[in-house]
């Protein structure tokens, strides 16, 4: 018998049979894994599986392929805290769902933990909006699709970074960009360390992202962003 | 009966919430052994109940009579609705017996995992029925779960431009619970929600 015990965030967890769930964790040393919990639907233990929760996780199988049994305990309930705040919790079920597509299954890469980590941290604070997006593009660069902020793909000054090419995901100067302004993104001051980002440069952040996400990620796979992103979209317009 | 029919009848049961293989087998060796006082009455009741029970166009409660039995009542408050995930959310408040207006059936939570959206959801009854004159209030009974709340922001943006108050149910320290045994969520919200004792 093969067993493990971990730190892991729920990312879903999903009815199974009459009783029990299957639960998808990202674990700190596990990568993301799925597991079983026997009794799961129950009362005593549903509200420990809900999205976004910081379990100590126990994982026993007979062998490492199998899918495994998932006991847990809770280390912080970050779900339960944001029940009255509809923005951080869209953007915390967001947040799972493109985890759950994007990162690949046991394999151990400590990046999206982390992220995943600090994103939470930052979801009770008054800059989440900012941090979000922020996270999102480090998915997408840990992926190995990340967008280049580092000069103007147009060959234009570098200090005067106004767009964001929607083909390649560079940055395009303005004067470089000017011509082309209806195709391009604009890009947030807060993206390249220049405030700390309102309403409407979080919405475009958001759209950035959310393009190449959606181009990177989803596509391939035929699946379109999850709804919820949508409404975390609109908490910003 | 054949032995056929004995492995089609447990294989039915089987699929019942409860029921595995075995516990299938005894039930139907049970029923066997009860033909005419346990059997029959329950294959006609069955019949019966698939033949006249039907989702109540209004509210989507189960019922024998469409509009059903809660809409009809004449003594029931027409300015309140309270809105369910499914039926059995709507019988477990009627068995409380706390509340005493209408009902509206959801048919689920919106789900970002499990690709469930608004369209999934009856949604656009609700927004019909909070149209009408006589409602003043729409209650959000809805899970205290991830979903759940997601549900109710959802709903308290598309019921925005009515003219009704909207709430939803409190969230806190159950009757007869122990603050020690409480989890950290509930904990939380329990202390977010305290009021004045006087």
């Amino acid at each position: 018998m093969i067993h493990w015990e971990d730190e892991g965030i729920l990312l879903s967890a999903r009815p199974f049979g009459e009783n029990d769930l299957i639960a998808q964790v990202l674990t700190k040393e596990h990568g993301r894994h799925a597991g079983l919990v026997r009794g799961g639907q129950s009362r005593t233990k549903r509200a420990t599986f809900e999205p976004g929760n910081r379990l100590h996780v126990r994982w026993k199988g007979r062998l490492a392929e199998h899918l495994g049994n998932y006991d847990a305990e809770v280390l912080d309930n970050i779900s339960g805290r944001l029940f009255d705040e509809p923005g951080r919790l869209a953007a915390l079920l967001s947040a799972a769902a493109i985890c759950e597509q994007a990162v690949p299954e046991r394999d151990h890469h400590p990046v999206f933990y982390e992220g995943f980590l600090a994103l939470l941290a930052h979801l009770e604070s008054e800059f989440w909006g900012e941090v979000y997006v922020r996270w999102e593009l480090a998915q997408l660069s840990a992926l190995g699709f990340g967008i280049d902020l580092s000069g103007c793909a147009g060959g234009g000054d570098n200090d005067q970074l106004a767009y964001i090419s929607p083909k390649s995901g560079r940055a395009v100067s303005l004067a470089a960009g000017e011509p082309y302004r209806d195709r391009l993104f604009t890009l947030p001051l807060f993206l390249l360390g220049k405030g700390n980002g309102g309403g409407d440069e979080i919405a475009q952040g958001l759209k950035i992202s959310g393009h190449f996400i959606e181009r990177h990620l989803f596509h391939p796979h035929d699946r379109s962003l999850p709804s919820v992103r949508d409404r975390l979209l609109e908490n910003f317009l | 009966m054949a032995k056929s029919e004995i492995d089609r009848l447990a294989q039915l049961l089987s699929r019942l919430p409860g029921l595995g293989p075995r516990s299938a087998r005894r039930v139907v060796l049970h029923l066997m052994k009860k033909r005419e006082s346990l059997m029959l009455p329950l294959a006609k009741a069955m019949m019966e109940a698939a033949s006249s029970i039907s989702n109540c166009t209004i509210c989507g409660n189960l019922d024998s009579e469409n509009p059903c039995g809660i809409c009809q009542h004449p003594n029931r408050d027409d300015s309140k609705i309270c809105v369910v995930e499914d039926v059995g959310d709507l019988w477990a408040l009627e068995r409380s017996g706390a509340f005493k207006g209408r009902y509206h059936v959801l048919g689920g939570t919106l789900s970002a995992l499990d690709g469930r959206g608004p369209a999934q959801l009856n949604i656009n009854g609700l927004l019909d029925r909070a149209s009408a004159d006589q409602v003043q209030e729409i209650i959000l009974a809805l899970s205290a779960t991830v979903d759940g709340q997601t549900t109710v922001h959802y709903l308290s943006e598309c019921l925005a431009g009515h003219e009704v108050e909207v709430s939803k149910l409190a969230h806190g320290v159950p009757v007869g619970g122990s603050l020690d045994y409480l989890d950290d969520g509930t904990l939380t919200a329990a202390l977010k929600s305290r009021r004045s004792t006087r």
